[in-house]
């Protein structure tokens, strides 16, 4: 139970540091860097959640792709950050009014909340107990035969996005040839080739 | 000192703060705007999860998966939408973002 409570308040504290650093750090290379240390360490409560699989969807898609995906973009862009800085500390004040604001709200509705005595019951699917399922296995019982369609859902919003990055990023250089396939089919042997009966002893002139 | 799920609503009550304070900080840069909302969208996942685990529903985490789902597209939307503005304009700060603006 101890180990429990310190790898809690151990990734918990490293998780707020990151966060903390990503909106604070001066270079945007660090900040993803954080970005995946945050989510590397949120990855890490999700497994003292009990919550495995998701744990290390975090860390493949996060980590993997997203994270990535933000390195490239941050290198690919040249862009002078120090210029885009500016007037950062003009925005500190109602910034962190805000969110001041925002976190006390939250931390009292977090300090005075208390599960209604229905919510057991109406448990929709509960959580085997691991010594029988695991919870890869859980998760896919329900994810597969009651949220089918959440599912596919969630498939067809990947495919969009999908098409949409490409279609918006997908530039055409005016002065690359490409092949014209309807050019191609459309033609015909009168229109490319020429007979030409040559006599022997003579060539073409 | 067991940890309970107030515990955890904590964490992600601070990484929600944190998140929506980097948009009010960075109000120039896109990326660091883009990389808060993937932030807020932990919190909302590490909430999701929590309930799920202390309230023994798994409901909780499919959602959450669904959550990671939609994240993940929009943060490739996004970052699309960033990449042909820089090509279009040569900068990304937000305040250059007024062409649409009559």
């Amino acid at each position: 139970m101890i180990i429990n409570a310190l790898f809690f308040y151990l990734f918990a504290g490293i998780c707020v540091a990151a966060a903390a650093m990503v909106v604070t750090a001066r270079n945007p290379v660090h900040s993803v860097l954080f970005l995946i240390l945050a989510f590397v360490n949120a990855a890490g409560l999700f497994v003292l959640l009990g919550a495995e699989f998701l744990a290390m969807i975090l860390i493949v898609v996060y980590v993997g792709a997203v994270a990535v995906l933000f390195l490239f973009v941050v290198m690919m862009l040249d862009v002078d950050f120090a210029e885009l800085r500016q007037g950062l500390l003009s925005y500190l004040p109602i910034g962190a009014l805000v969110g001041a604001v925002l976190l006390a709200e939250l931390l009292v509705v977090v300090g005075a909340w208390a599960i209604g005595p229905d919510v057991a019951k109406a448990v929709t699917a509960p959580i085997p107990p691991v010594s029988e399922t695991s919870n890869v296995q859980a998760l896919g019982l329900v994810l597969y035969t009651r949220y089918v369609y959440f599912f596919q859902a969630a498939g067809v919003i990947l495919l969009v996005a999908m098409i949409g990055a490409i279609v918006l990023t997908l530039q055409h250089k005016p002065n690359v040839r490409r092949q014209s396939i309807a050019r191609q089919v459309g033609r015909h042997p009168s229109s490319a080739i020429e007979v030409v009966k040559v006599k022997s002893g003579q060539g073409l002139s | 000192m067991t940890i309970g799920l107030g515990h955890y609503l904590c964490v992600a009550a601070i990484l929600f703060t944190l998140g929506v304070l980097g948009i009010f900080l960075n109000r120039k840069n896109v990326i660091i705007i883009l990389m808060s909302i993937e932030l807020i969208l932990l919190a909302v996942n590490i909430n999701l999860v929590s309930f799920s685990s202390f309230l023994g529903d798994i409901v909780g985490q499919v959602y959450a998966l669904i959550v990671l789902t939609v994240a993940a597209a929009e943060a490739a939307i996004g970052l699309a939408i960033l990449v042909a503005y820089f090509r279009n304009r040569g900068s990304i700060a937000v305040e250059d973002v007024n062409l649409m603006k009559g």
